[in-house]
């Protein structure tokens, strides 16, 4: 089967470039001295920079990129417009205006973070339904804008907290905002929820493929809509909160990953969410070895490489959309 | 054997009456047109026996089972409605897309098997869509994507068919073709149309229900119910009946 063979060419691809991230960084770092790192370490500065740094870092960079393409295939189909993305819907800044109202407060466990990061996604994405749907009829695009005008609210949210912030705090809030996996908190924490969230959504997928052909066929084809919807809703905020406290608001991988996915032509969401998963882990890990390198020994936050990678693809796609 | 049936039905739109007190029994082998003039309800009216939307009084049976004590997946193993537009905002093959159809009879972790597939080209084939199997279905033409529509109806394979303007956007061939095709060798099966063509439906059609614009409605064997004077005040525009073949057709003045 072709997409299957396409499936276990992106794990390939995973496994190779997280093991190749170990050997790029600003310190040169041999083959073997990484071999020895990983077995028996005998140089402890490079065997430092391996294990402690190089080494989870990918492994969240991989993780956050799998969440937020995952939490992205998701919204697309609830709101039914391959657009949405949790940065875009602003359900990733209401998750990180909650996490830096937590930090503010003196939070700092990855769980008790999620946690906030949960409700402040499932408060954005509700905000969004809410007002896009008042009159009981929405159309994907009002949606679409209604989320872009509160993700905008929550910018103005986390400008207030940046502000008022002492300055002891504000360097490493900034970098986590915008997205520096340095600063990540439980790499196995994120993993777990990457794992448990794909197996659910994967119990969705053959209803998804259903519910992307509209609401009322999807009925009369015996989805129970309200359930289908309401466990998307939560599983996504879900997704996006864990990736949201690994790294901050991340932008455009939600939408980038499943729209280059869907061109390959994968559309079956049982074949489509896998893909896209380890999709978003090799962006984010490609991007964020990109955002240590490029200027090393300075880094940059991974966001700024999606979003040059993301804003140009996400016009280009709205100019034709609106074409059609 | 009723099929579909509805017992002192209530339908309001809006604060619209579409239909008040209304109970009729729908057979297997039975072919019912449903007309009135835009507005009128009649897609409100399909989606009510659908179960897509919740009646203000009265009771609809599917196969002499309550529709509201039957789960949407019960439902739609037993009942199909044709939309009367289609939504595509992902891209997919038109296999794909028909395939959807089957989702009734799988269970959540079961794909299509082989037999599903084979189904779903011989109803491609059916409905003139032979070779269109691979294609985008975002490429395809109005019609050729009504017809997707109707294959996705037809391998789902429930013994109700509700279908609203099933021959929308397609040319007097197709029309009939589809007509034809619906309402052939369906002795088990029951289809409700909802026609702008009386003509189609004198041709297709054993029953009529007619949906007055003032929330009254009329229904009975297509002879007795499709008449010069029933359709003249149905439309408020004159209708004359003419012979041709052995056909009653219907002109507008």
């Amino acid at each position: 089967m072709r997409s299957a063979t396409f499936i276990v060419l992106l794990a390939s691809i995973s496994i190779v470039l997280l093991i190749g991230s170990l050997f790029i960084g600003s310190v040169p770092i041999s083959l073997q001295a990484v071999w020895f790192s990983l077995v028996e370490p005998t140089n402890p500065d490079a065997s430092r920079i391996v294990t402690e740094l190089r080494l989870p870092r990918s492994l969240a960079a991989f993780a956050t990129g799998a969440l937020l393409a995952q939490a992205g295939a998701l919204m697309q189909v609830l709101v039914r417009n391959p657009l949405a993305d949790p940065y875009i819907l602003g359900v990733s800044g209401g998750a990180a205006t909650a996490v830096l109202i937590g930090m503010l407060l003196g939070f700092s466990s990855a769980f008790g973070l999620t946690g906030l990061a949960f409700i402040g996604a499932l408060v954005a994405m509700f905000l969004v339904f809410i007002i896009a749907h008042q009159n009981g009829n929405w159309t994907p695009t009002r949606l679409l804008l209604t989320g872009v005008v509160i993700a905008a609210g929550w910018g103005a949210a986390i400008s207030l907290i940046l502000t008022i912030s002492p300055a002891t705090n504000l360097h490493g809030m900034l970098f986590w905002l915008m997205g520096d996996l340095s600063y990540s908190y439980s790499v196995s924490f994120a993993f777990s929820a990457l794992i448990i969230g794909l197996l659910l959504s994967m119990l969705l997928s053959s209803q998804l493929n259903v519910l992307i052909r509209g609401d009322k066929l999807a009925a009369t084809l015996g989805i129970n809509l309200k359930q289908l919807h309401i466990k998307i809703y939560i599983l996504a905020s879900l997704l996006t909160a864990a990736a949201v406290v690994q790294a901050g608001t991340i932008g455009f991988v939600g939408f980038i990953v499943p729209h280059l996915i869907r061109l390959t032509g994968l559309t079956d969401h049982r074949l489509l969410l896998p893909a896209a998963t380890l999709g978003g882990g090799i962006l984010v890990l490609i991007a964020d070895t990109a955002a240590r390198t490029v200027i090393a020994p300075q880094q940059l936050p991974v966001g700024i490489i999606t979003a040059l990678i993301g804003i140009p693809l996400f016009l280009f796609l709205l100019q034709r959309n609106a074409r059609q | 054997m009723s099929l579909i049936s509805c017992n002192a039905l209530s339908v309001n739109i809006a604060n619209k009456q579409v239909c008040e007190n209304l109970s009729l029994s729908i057979n297997a082998g039975e072919n019912w047109a449903i007309l009135g003039m835009n507005g009128c309800g009649k897609t409100t009216f399909l989606h009510h026996l659908a179960g897509l939307l919740l009646a203000q009084s009265g009771v609809i049976y599917i196969n002499e089972k309550p529709l509201h004590a039957l789960t949407r997946k019960e439902t739609a193993q037993q009942l199909s409605l044709l939309l009367q537009s289609q939504e595509d905002h992902f891209p997919g093959t038109v296999l794909e897309s028909v395939l959807i159809g089957r989702h009734p009879h799988l269970k959540s972790w079961q794909w299509e098997t082989d037999s599903d597939k084979q189904l779903a080209l011989d109803t491609l084939t059916a409905v003139g869509l032979d070779n269109f199997s691979e294609r985008a279905i975002l490429t395809l033409s109005g019609g050729e994507r009504q017809r997707v529509a109707l294959a996705t109806l037809l391998v789902q394979q429930a013994n109700i068919r509700l279908l609203d303007e099933p021959v929308n956007h397609l040319d007097i061939h197709h029309q009939h073709e589809v007509m034809k095709l619906l309402t052939s060798n369906n002795e088990n099966t029951a289809n409700v149309f909802v026609l702008h063509d009386v003509n189609l439906a004198t041709r297709y059609c054993d029953h009529a229900l007619l949906i007055y614009a003032d929330g009254t409605t009329r229904h009975g064997i297509c002879t007795e119910v499709l008449t010069e004077k029933y359709l003249t005040e149905l439309y408020q525009y004159p209708l004359h009946e003419t012979r041709h073949n052995q056909r009653r057709w219907f002109m507008p003045g």
